[in-house]
């Protein structure tokens, strides 16, 4: 077109970004590239293509990893562990920072390979993906800096095995590797196949870096290298990718003792009011959902808009839509670029021909003829029950449904497996703080969306995952506390016979909901001490789980209660333990046949006072995040937390469980110690006589083996603990995976119970979920 | 009056187009405006990461800023011969070595735009050409001084020739919120233009809050203005993106409901090719390519036409220019 022709239609025309210099690297390289491992790249072997999505072409040649490789990579960073941890906090944030300094200097090159490589619009990888991963190097050299002082309980885990998707290749490297190799770990990671270049790029700048051989262990691959990573000596797996293969990770290292941190996927709300600023929330669904081709775990996939506004919200939403530019992703004046693999636009094409339901607007622009691209879509008029509202897409296509009220808007969105993030519109701040925090999600941003930093943690709840990244929630992820665990015997029960010591029969019961409860299996036990019979208690089953469960469910008002009451009610429960201090006593001595039994209650009430302290000063925190506003960090119970109690300690393994749980608002189903179970049916007459809500605190009796699969498979439980002598950890975990619960399992170590670990327990029972507020007039 | 050309046509207001006829005041409408300032804050700056336009197209669409601009001098030492100048300017802004390799016709700038007691000059010196002047009013850029002065001054500059009038809207009606009284003092502005556009500044500096931005904007469309313009250029804040965006949005709005397509004029500022380029993308992507013409858009600027002309002549040579090659208006 001629400039006067130009002049007269105003059109954008193209504005590519030059790909020279990222093909001029790649020749470099030889165009084919092995692993990375312990400072040096191996010899090219068998190996894939990757693709350039937006054409097709190959733009270099990986090697699939063998088991030769995962090994060497985890030999080589076990090795090189021990002199990194000991290089001290100060040595290993210079390292960082050159890091950091590196990939700003090659930024540009970096943003290019990137989106070659992953079809994105260059403005986001030179905008956000590179800038941000900068940031993550930036941000936890500090850390570095600071671990010793700050942190110095806390010790390293070792080696950390890492496995990323291809949504953002380097972006994702940097949210594990920096906290990662800030806190002394050192990694072995592997790239998603389609998306590795940058990975390899990065490895080189580890050598300019002259960060030490070994820290860094890059090995390149399919889901088998993977699998092979989540099987091998490694004392941590970081994944990032979808719920199903997290679920599959939960089990495979089930009762290994392997750490294990989770970002899964997401159907995240969108939540519009009437009284919003409605062109901003459609701009911000822009960045939502056709940011990146909506293939973005946190992507505001599910539109909720309240029903008055909603036929104007759509008009409007369809305009700006049809304004969207498609393209070569190294255009700078394209908003949507291509989908990373002809596999992932089959499985967008697939979902949404498969609905029928509502009204479908898709971009009607002329789509480039190769590639891999899809047209921005819309889909109104959905309701809750139809699977693209349920399902995640992980493409660019929105679907949308309308609600009337706020609670309304709480329960819609609170209507889904997932709990990763969600984003709330309107210009009242009553509203928006008091939605923010009834979304069961682990990021909610107000008035914005898809707003990222290294100073907040990044995750989420339900089967989106656990574990945070960024902030200093994240690096809990990365560290263990000092010290080494001892091993656990199991304990048994004393036996005995003859008649009992007090001709008056006890029936000891279960407490659920509130009320003494039969067991559901009609079958009792008797628990003898020295002297003779104490008593019977009810033998639970997978029946009395499900009622606890559901009592606990119930008491979801604990939640909302001050910290200021729980705390009344904590000193209260120990204040009426120590009224029957020595009863107490008598009963563990009793039923242990040691004498241990007062200094037992007496640490126990120490425990519930500890509780109540924390209760209302355990606080977030307020993350110096690089905007105009706020990100706060709020904590907020883990939900319901089934617990086997410590067989060893009777009182006071329930009660460390117990206080800091229900102080941090949770409730909690608690198997009594399995061969001295009568303190805790003791203990439910003090929980009767402190005020207590019903519901709350849930006491179960019986054989922890009957009592543990039931509530690690029940999916109306949001943590599982398990302090039993009986090693039940691989099956806990393992059934765990259903509704990914938050696990803490002992894998056959002990506990010192004369330690107050209350900040350990304080930081299970929470969730960290980060509420940004931007604000300005 | 003279009669009209073509290339008027292209230029006036709404000539192509139903004037805005305004409409009751709807205060419901009004008070429902939200303006989310951090929000609107973020699309501004990251607007200009998303779009580019390279080479000649941004040469056109440089070419295409230069026939939007109100080449504007507004001084309190303005004399006969200085208006005479910006007028020749108005007439030939870009060079004819430089319009010709780029095999563009002639092109003028939207309009010039004066003070009063310099209308007679710039209408003599713009005789034939269809470049409209246009008359800063009621009492700029304070507009402080007596209503029925305000009143007297329009209809006096109309009558000295001037085709659009760009009146100043009393600030303190918005900052107490006395939307009846803005609606009024606009209504009674647009009367006394008679056939003249009228362009209405809201001085958005003054306003506090984007959100008055927003129901000042819609209040004075309400009233009958052609276009609604951002600045006097002598706020200490005059046009910038976050006020363009919240004003464009609710000339969209006004048009979404009404029919009524009413101009945009951001002014003070706009120093720059590149920010030209960034506005343009702005209203295109915002409000849509008809509002890319002169009759709806204009920047009210007067250095922004010299920076254009290095870049221009930098995309014709390859190398960068100075200003001093380029005549000055």
């Amino acid at each position: 077109m001629s400039v006067k022709e130009i002049f007269e239609t105003m059109d954008y025309g193209p504005a590519p970004e030059s790909a020279a210099e990222a093909l001029a690297w790649l020749v470099d390289q030889g165009d084919r590239f092995g692993h990375f491992i312990n400072g040096a790249f191996t010899t090219p072997g068998e190996g894939f293509d990757s693709r350039n999505p937006a054409t097709g072409e190959v733009l270099a040649t990986l090697s699939q990893a063998t088991q030769d490789d995962v090994d060497a990579a985890v030999a080589a960073a076990r090795s090189a562990q021990p002199k990194w941890e000991q290089l001290g906090g100060a040595g290993r944030a210079r390292h960082l920072y050159a890091i950091a300094r590196l990939l700003q200097k090659h930024s540009r090159l970096f943003a290019v390979l990137e989106s070659l490589d992953n079809g994105k619009p260059i403005r986001e990888s030179r905008d956000i993906d590179i800038p941000l991963a900068q940031r993550h190097f930036y941000y936890h050299a500090g850390m570095a800096q600071l671990k010793d002082s700050e942190l110095p309980e806390a010790q390293a885990l070792g080696v950390c095995g890492q496995i990323i998707p291809w949504n953002f290749p380097l972006l994702m490297l940097a949210w594990k590797i920096a906290p990662a190799l800030a806190m002394g770990n050192t990694v072995v990671l592997k790239p998603a196949e389609y998306t590795s270049l940058t990975a390899m790029l990065f490895a080189d700048i580890c050598q300019q870096a002259g960060l030490p051989k070994g820290v860094v262990n890059i090995v390149t691959g399919d889901g088998a290298v993977g699998e092979m990573i989540v099987a091998a000596e490694v004392d941590k797996i970081a994944f990032t990718g979808s719920t199903a293969v997290g679920q599959r990770i939960r089990e495979a290292t089930a009762g290994s003792g392997k750490e294990l941190t989770l970002e899964l996927g997401g159907k995240s709300a969108y939540v519009v009011f009437d009284d919003a600023d409605i062109d901003s929330a459609i701009e911000g669904l822009v960045d939502a959902i056709w940011f990146n081709q909506g293939q973005v775990c946190c992507a505001g996939s599910r539109l909720l808009v309240q029903e008055g506004i909603a036929d104007r919200f759509y008009d409007k939403l369809r305009a700006r839509m049809d304004g969207l530019r498609i393209g070569n992703p190294l255009d700078k004046c394209i908003d949507v670029g291509a989908v990373v693999d002809p596999v992932q636009l089959q499985t967008i094409q697939t979902m949404v021909e498969n609905n029928t339901a509502g009204e479908m607007h898709q971009v009607s622009c002329v789509l480039p003829e190769n590639g891999c691209y899809y047209p921005p879509t819309l889909i109104t008029g959905l309701e809750t029950s139809d699977p693209l509202m349920q399902e995640e897409i992980f493409g660019p296509v929105l679907v949308a449904s309308t609600f009337r009220t706020p609670a309304e808007a709480v329960e819609l969105a609170n209507n889904t497996r997932y709990g990763l993030a969600a984003t709330v519109w309107t210009e009242n701040v009553n509203l928006a703080l008091d939605i923010a925090p009834k979304l069961v999600a682990g990021v909610v941003w107000i008035n914005a969306t898809n707003l990222f930093d290294a100073a907040a943690g990044f995750g989420g709840v339900r089967e989106s995952g656990f574990g945070r990244e960024g902030g200093w929630e994240g690096l809990t992820a990365y560290t263990k506390p000092k010290g080494t665990a001892k091993a656990l015997a199991p304990v048994e029960a004393v036996s005995g016979e003859g008649a009992p010591h007090d001709p008056l029969d006890r029936t000891a019961k279960m407490y659920v909901g509130g009320k003494q409860a039969r067991p559901d299996s009609g079958y009792s036990r008797a628990i003898w001490g020295k002297s003779g019979l104490l008593g019977h208690v009810g033998l639970g089953s997978r029946k009395d789980v499900r009622n606890a469960v559901e009592a606990a469910a119930g008491a979801k008002g604990w939640a909302k209660a001050t910290g200021h009451l729980r705390a009344q009610i904590l000193y209260y429960i120990g204040e009426n333990l120590s009224a029957r201090a020595d009863e107490f006593a008598h009963r563990i001595d009793a039923m242990t046949g040691k004498k241990g039994g007062a200094k037992e209650v007496e640490t126990s009430i120490q425990r519930l006072f500890s509780a109540a302290a924390w209760a209302d000063k355990y606080d977030g925190q307020v993350h110096g995040v690089p905007i105009r506003g706020v990100a706060l960090a709020m904590k907020e119970p883990t939900g319901v937390i089934g617990a086997l109690c410590a067989d060893e300690a009777p009182l006071l393994g329930l009660v460390s469980v117990m206080a800091p749980a229900i102080a941090m608002g949770n409730r909690v189903v608690l198997a009594a110690s399995e061969p001295y179970p009568l303190a805790a049916t003791d203990f439910y007459q003090i929980l009767e006589t402190s005020d207590v809500p019903a519901g709350v605190v849930n006491i179960l009796t019986g054989v922890h083996a009957d009592l543990a699969k039931p509530l690690a498979s029940h999916l109306n439980v949001d943590a599982v603990w398990s302090f039993s002598s009986t090693d039940l950890s691989a099956q806990i975990e393992k059934a765990s995976a259903g509704n990914l619960k938050r696990t803490w399992v002992n894998n056959a170590t002990a506990t010192d119970w004369n330690v107050d670990h209350s900040k350990r327990f304080l930081q299970a029972a929470t969730e960290i979920k980060n509420i940004w507020v931007p604000y300005g007039e | 009056m003279e009669t009209q050309s073509p290339e008027r046509t292209a230029q006036l207001p709404q000539l192509t187009e139903p004037r805005n006829p305004g409409t009751a005041l709807d205060l419901d409408w009004v008070r429902a405006v939200q303006a989310n300032t951090s929000a609107i804050e973020r699309r501004a700056a990251t607007l200009s990461g998303r779009r580019s336009v390279k080479k000649d197209y941004q040469a056109a669409w440089l070419l295409k800023a230069v026939t939007l601009i109100d080449l504007t001098t507004l001084s309190g030492d303005d004399t006969v011969g200085r208006v005479r100048r910006l007028c020749s300017k108005a007439r030939q802004p870009v060079s004819p070595a430089l319009l010709d390799a780029m095999e563009m016709p002639a092109i003028t700038t939207g309009a010039v735009c004066v003070y009063h007691d310099m209308i007679e000059t710039a209408v003599t010196a713009l005789k034939g050409t269809g470049i409209p002047v246009a008359a800063v009013s009621t009492g700029f850029p304070a507009g402080l001084s007596p209503f029925h002065l305000r009143l007297a001054e329009i209809e006096e500059s109309v009558k000295a020739g001037a085709e659009e009038i760009d009146i100043v809207i009393s600030r303190r009606h918005v900052l107490s919120g006395n939307w009846q009284a803005l609606y009024d003092e606009m209504k009674a502005f647009r009367a006394a233009c008679g056939d003249a556009h009228v362009k209405a500044i809201l001085a958005t500096g003054e306003l506090g809050s984007l959100r008055n931005v927003a129901r000042a904007s819609l209040i004075c469309m309400m009233a009958g203005a052609d276009f609604i313009k951002t600045s006097t250029g002598k706020e200490s804040v005059n046009a910038t993106l976050p006020v363009t965006l919240v004003m464009i949005r609710a000339i969209r709005d006004y048009y979404d409901r009404t029919g009524y397509r009413v101009g945009y004029k951001p002014a003070g500022g706009i120093s720059k090719a590149k920010d030209a380029l960034v506005y343009l993308a702005l209203i295109k992507d915002e409000l849509g390519d008809r509002w890319l013409q002169p009759d709806l858009f204009r920047f009210g600027a007067s250095s922004l036409l010299g920076d254009i002309e290095r870049q221009l002549e930098h995309h014709v040579t390859g190398a960068y220019s100075a200003g001093y090659r380029h005549s000055m208006g």
